[in-house]
């Protein structure tokens, strides 16, 4: 039991995937300029990481080690196409918004790492909490970061108006880089300082050290 | 894992095995939900065309009003006239517009919207008042900045005055061009008029900054998008492709002498 509390919490604050392990950035950046859409992406996160943990841990004695990945890739595609298909069927409006990005989660880092660095090795059940931990530490970055976008860029939260807007006859100037994908990298980069100044457990060590100019 | 797995034959029954469920599992997904997936996007679509045409009643759902109000017609582009031996409901523009034996090659010169071609029937969607013509709606396309915008424009039946524009598809940058769905600019296209001496060339446009009432041309003149100067172009160059002669204008001209 405390196993599995411990691969469902731990990804979330202390080794979080996007803060640190840096994994999955790319999506973090193109889905987060509203929150409606990064919760819905973070849901299809979880369900796609859990679900590919629980199959390839279900299988993992059988899977031949030279083919491995392709085996890893068949059953995450598999999943993904599933979970677009679904997305278009009962929530098309956001389907819509979130277009390619869905199918992109294939080849978010996040869902292959766990799946090569966990579910290779562990049994199937604590392989799929271990799929939602992960998919909660990437739908909290997530959320996290959509909310501040929003919210400054566009003054609003879920599409519900929270700074009255200039052009809706209010005070707030929305900040149009908010919106903007260089923005998420602001926003993560300042959120990495944070998570890393209250815990400095996370801090790496150098990689090198840079020599000085020669004369 | 044991070294048996790497085995020639453990390897193919392992890789035949996992793509037959795998596509098993896929096609089943597809194929199921296929029916709800084309429900909503004609539901979609259906929604934007009231949404242009000004039509909306809370208490009726979508599709209720739109078969209550909106009758469909296909028309041939070429001749302005009716293309009466094309079902509207399952006529399918897009890939029309694809083969080259049913759709119109634009040339660079006419190719005002960025399009290079478009389909030779297009369906159109009417309001209608007893026998007289109410609104008018014509779907239109073309590039802004990033992506094709692809809408509805609804004309009252004096085939000038617009009662409504929308896009229903497109995927400019949120808060900049995206702001084509905002209500605030949507709201301005009532009532502008989208020709001007002559019938031959639209005037309405998108303007850079905001419209003065009192300028002369305030009638054809919306405001830009704020950032997004590439977006209003492409809007101003699409209403103005579409309502020109390789648009709709021999269908309007017909539609105006009453020859259709």
């Amino acid at each position: 039991m405390s196993q599995m509390k411990d691969v469902i919490t731990k990804p979330v604050l202390e080794n979080n995937p996007i803060a640190l392990q840096i994994l999955g950035i790319c999506s973090a950046l193109a889905v987060t300029s509203s929150l409606k859409v990064a919760v819905v992406m973070s849901l299809a996160v979880i369900v796609v990481t859990a679900f590919s943990n629980l199959f390839i841990a279900a299988i993992r004695n059988h899977i031949p080690g030279n083919i491995r990945i392709i085996v890893q890739m068949t059953i995450i595609a598999s999943l993904v196409i599933v979970v677009d298909q679904v997305l278009k069927a009962f929530a098309y409006e956001l389907s819509k918004q979130l277009s390619v990005f869905v199918g992109l989660i294939i080849t978010n880092c996040i869902v292959m790492g766990r799946a090569e660095a966990f579910a290779m090795k562990n049994p199937a059940g604590i392989s799929f909490w271990d799929g939602i931990g992960n998919g909660l530490g990437y739908g909290a970055v997530l959320i996290f970061v959509g909310v501040v976008r929003e919210l400054t860029g566009s003054g609003s939260l879920f599409g519900i108006e929270i700074f009255t807007l200039v052009t809706n006859g209010g005070w707030y100037v929305p900040n149009g880089l908010m919106l903007l994908p260089p923005s998420a990298f602001f926003v993560i980069g300042l959120m990495i300082w944070g998570l890393r100044t209250l815990k400095k457990n996370q801090v790496e060590a150098a990689d090198f050290v840079m020599a000085p100019n020669t004369k | 894992m044991s070294a048996n797995n790497d085995t020639i034959s453990k390897t193919l029954i392992v890789t035949i095995s996992l793509c037959v469920v795998c596509a098993v599992f896929v096609s089943a997904a597809a194929v199921g939900l296929k029916p709800l997936q084309l429900a909503n996007k004609a539901l979609d679509k259906k929604t934007n065309i009231l949404a242009a045409a000004n039509i909306s009643d809370e208490s009726k759902s979508v599709s209720e009003l739109f078969d209550a109000n909106v009758t469909a017609k296909v028309i041939d582009m070429q001749t302005g006239r009716w293309a009466d031996g094309i079902d509207p409901a399952t006529y399918d523009e897009r890939k029309a517009a694809k083969d080259p034996a049913r759709s119109v090659q634009l040339t660079a010169e006419q190719d005002l919207a960025g399009i290079k071609k478009h389909a030779r029937y297009k369906t159109i969607y009417m309001v209608k008042d007893g026998d007289a013509l109410k609104t008018l709606i014509l779907p239109i396309h073309g590039k802004g900045l990033w992506s094709t915008l692809y809408g509805f424009m609804a004309l009252e039946g004096d085939l000038n005055t617009v009662v409504g524009l929308g896009f229903y598809e497109h995927a400019e940058t949120p808060g900049l061009g995206g702001e084509v769905d905002n209500p605030r600019w949507k709201g301005q296209w009532p009532g502008k008029q989208v020709y001007g001496a002559n019938t031959e060339n639209a005037a309405i446009a998108l303007i850079k900054g905001t419209v003065d009432p009192n300028s002369k041309d305030a009638a054809h003149q919306i405001d830009g998008l704020a950032g997004a100067t590439l977006t209003s172009n492409g809007v101003s160059n699409l209403v103005q492709f579409w309502l020109s002669e390789n648009g709709y204008a021999p269908f309007l001209a017909k539609l105006r002498a009453g020859e259709v």
